[in-house]
């Protein structure tokens, strides 16, 4: 190597072992960075006709969304920054009823982020939606300067299609109404828990943590084919569980009661939350939903859930007429309070 | 009374009060340590989280409380170098890490994590850290409760004392107070059936005519505490007077470094004088946080003053009584603010 830098003749040095600017440069180390990675791991035909844009042919109603990521550690028990930016953007689009077809992708890079953590981020995102049937179409590189980045933020887009099932009737909080059945697909908060925890160093192998972020079509389809009528879906992420059923009594104009005991929170995310004084109804999930279904569906939905890979789905709740707007909890001790948005970031308490 | 922040939280998470008798009324104590930290320690902070080279390392509730020149999160945003750290400990680690950096813990409390303190600089004292040192407001519980008992506008009758409080500081100042002013003392947790224990013990004590100190956390109190956190305390603090925020200047009622440690005392390293700091006018943190009134019976309390938009430090603190309140406000008093 060292024979290499000694040369006269000022030639690129390829091999390089981090990322550098010349990596966003617009150059041959660009070119070979886009070739030799995104386009080898994510390979089709639309990445590889190397045009400005991809040209795609689609029927029927489509769905949208945009996405950002930027998690810290990058690597982390249950997924990486690479499959989450895939799932994260599949799964509001799954939260459309939509699955999604074509996702574009562009990535920071901040100078100095070794070549073999992106190609790992990278081909975890290749399996990722190549799992999902997902086709990565487009795409993006940027580089900044050490210290301005995180390592990498991924942004992803998506286009989906609708489920057949739920073009007539798309889930929107305007379909919620009194008696329905609020549902959850799983426990809550595992992937806060874990990326905290990781953080905190209080990871170790007896606290059995690992984020839960994963695809969520799958059974959110098994409840459309199977004729549940479905209100409308939201995917607890940022701000957790409570946060989306704010918001969502808030866009229904509705209220929302639920029961404490009856929300899953699994032993050793409560137990990390309760050490660093965060609620876990507040943490984000990445691979969970909020389903919210007619009343006389709820069994049937569960059933289909626990069928399809939610083997602790629950049902949490119920949508009221009564207190318009708000979400009311009833304790473990049967009184009740009000469940209500966080002001800002959730901060860990001092003793 | 209870004491202690936590209890608050979960007395207001629980919504503990609506299964009450009409005849127990809680009131809230001043244990929330964000509460009662003086404003001046807070611009003391700030002015120092804004000096050049230095990193400001705090607990995650001391960002929101509002200084005259805005809070912690906005220094950070203006350039400072804030870190939220959840042990005294790991402020040491950052030292040890940045010695091209000065490191300045702003460490707030009671007893409970005046210990974890106390480690930090003798542990920066074992390692001859030059860039390390401590703004200190830890204060003590015990005086706080006797001073609140003294004042003529006193409603306590009994007390909820903080439990955690007492695993690290033992129970031996409580029989005196609770002879002195004839108040049951009941050593309680923080989970809901502890605070209804305790509550059960105080009804019990106050029926039969008598005031006694009564350990209803017995699985986490001993009598003499955490023997060896105290000895860390006394090693490295000795007990002053102190001002509380709220309440004025409490005898006895925080911790001081000792001389022999004075070279971690940041107040002696750096020029950090507030000069005159004044509060919010319209704030009635200080009746609130001697139990004088409710969050709910402040002009302010929804209004003007909300976590978002804090006018004082209980309202920002978990552990304060007004944004407990706020947080996990009763339906009744959503259904008014709907009306």
């Amino acid at each position: 190597m060292t024979d290499e830098i000694t040369l006269n003749c000022p030639m690129p040095f390829n091999d390089y072992e981090r990322v550098v600017l010349a990596h966003g440069g617009g150059g041959r180390i660009m070119h070979r960075l886009i070739n030799d990675c995104f386009v080898a791991a994510f390979d089709n035909p639309f990445l590889a006709a190397q045009g400005d844009g991809a040209t795609l042919n689609l029927s029927g109603p489509v769905a949208m969304s945009t996405d950002a990521f930027t998690v810290s550690p990058l690597f982390f028990p249950g997924g990486d920054i690479g499959s989450l930016a895939v799932h994260g953007t599949a799964n509001d689009l799954a939260m459309c009823a939509a699955r999604a077809r074509y996702l574009s992708v562009s990535f920071i890079l901040e100078e100095g982020l070794l070549l073999a953590d992106l190609h790992r981020l990278v081909d975890s995102m290749a399996d990722a939606a190549k799992a999902a049937g997902i086709l990565i179409v487009a795409g993006d590189t940027k580089v900044v300067e050490k210290g301005r980045g995180d390592g990498v933020y991924i942004t992803t887009s998506g286009i989906g299609t609708l489920l057949d099932e739920a073009v007539d009737a798309p889930p929107s909080p305007a379909r919620m109404r009194p008696g329905n059945s609020v549902i959850v697909s799983g426990p809550v908060g595992d992937h806060g828990a874990a990326i905290m925890a990781l953080r905190e160093g209080l990871l170790t192998e007896e606290t059995q943590l690992a984020s839960d972020a994963g695809p969520v079509i799958d059974p959110v389809s098994a409840l459309y084919r199977q004729g549940i009528d479905v209100s409308c879906l939201r995917d607890p992420t940022r701000g957790g569980l409570a946060t989306v059923l704010c918001e969502l009594a808030c866009a229904s104009h509705l209220g929302i009661y639920l029961k404490e005991s009856l929300i899953p929170v699994r032993e050793p995310v409560r137990d990390t939350c309760e050490f660093l004084g965060l609620d876990p109804m507040y943490v984000a999930c990445e691979g969970r939903f909020v389903a919210v279904v007619a009343a006389s569906d709820q069994a049937r939905a569960l059933q289909v859930l626990h069928q399809h890979g939610c083997p602790l789905a629950a049902a949490i709740g119920e949508v009221q007429q009564a207190d318009a707007g708000t979400v009311v909890l009833e304790n473990a001790i049967g009184s009740l309070r009000v469940v209500d948005r966080l002001s800002g970031e959730q901060l860990p308490r001092i003793c | 009374m209870e004491v202690c922040g936590g209890q608050t939280h979960t007395i207001a998470r629980y919504a503990i009060e609506t299964l009450l008798p009409d005849a127990i009324t809680l009131i809230h104590g001043p244990g929330c340590p964000v509460c009662v930290t003086p404003l001046a320690m807070i611009e003391r902070a700030r002015i120092l989280a804004l000096e050049p080279g230095v990193i400001l390392c705090t607990f995650g509730d001391m960002m929101r409380v509002p200084g005259q020149g805005g809070d912690l999160f906005e220094a950070r945003a203006r350039g400072a170098d804030v870190r939220i750290v959840t042990s005294s400990l790991d402020a040491v680690a950052i030292a040890r890490q940045n010695p091209q950096c000065d490191v300045v813990l702003f460490a707030v409390g009671f007893e409970t994590t005046a210990p974890t303190t106390a480690m930090a600089v003798k542990q920066a004292a074992a390692l001859s850290l030059s860039n390390f040192s401590l703004l200190a407001a830890h204060v003590r519980v015990p005086p706080a409760m006797s001073l609140i008992l003294s004042s003529p506008e006193n409603r306590v009758d009994a007390f909820l004392a903080a439990g955690h409080v007492c695993t690290v500081a033992g129970v031996e100042e409580y029989p005196d107070i609770a002879e002195r002013f004839s108040v049951p003392v009941i050593i309680t947790g923080f989970e809901p059936l502890d605070i209804l224990l305790g509550i059960e013990g105080a009804v019990r004590q106050l029926e039969s005519g008598v005031a006694n100190v009564e350990n209803r956390y017995a699985r986490s109190v001993f009598a003499d505490g955490n023997p060896l956190a105290r000895a860390a305390v006394s090693e490295v603090f000795e007990v002053v007077d102190q001002h509380w925020r709220g309440i004025g200047i409490v005898p006895a009622g925080g911790l001081k470094i000792r001389e022999a440690f004075g070279t971690f005392d940041a107040q002696q390293r750096y020029d950090c004088d507030p000069g005159d700091v004044s509060e919010p006018r319209a704030c009635m943190a200080a009746k609130v946080l001697q139990g004088l009134v409710k969050p709910a019976q402040c002009p302010e309390f929804g209004r003007g003053c909300t976590p978002e938009h804090p006018l004082g430090a209980p309202m920002v603190s978990t552990e304060g009584a007004c944004a407990a309140y706020y947080r996990y406000r009763s339906t009744e008093i959503v259904r008014l603010a709907h009306d």
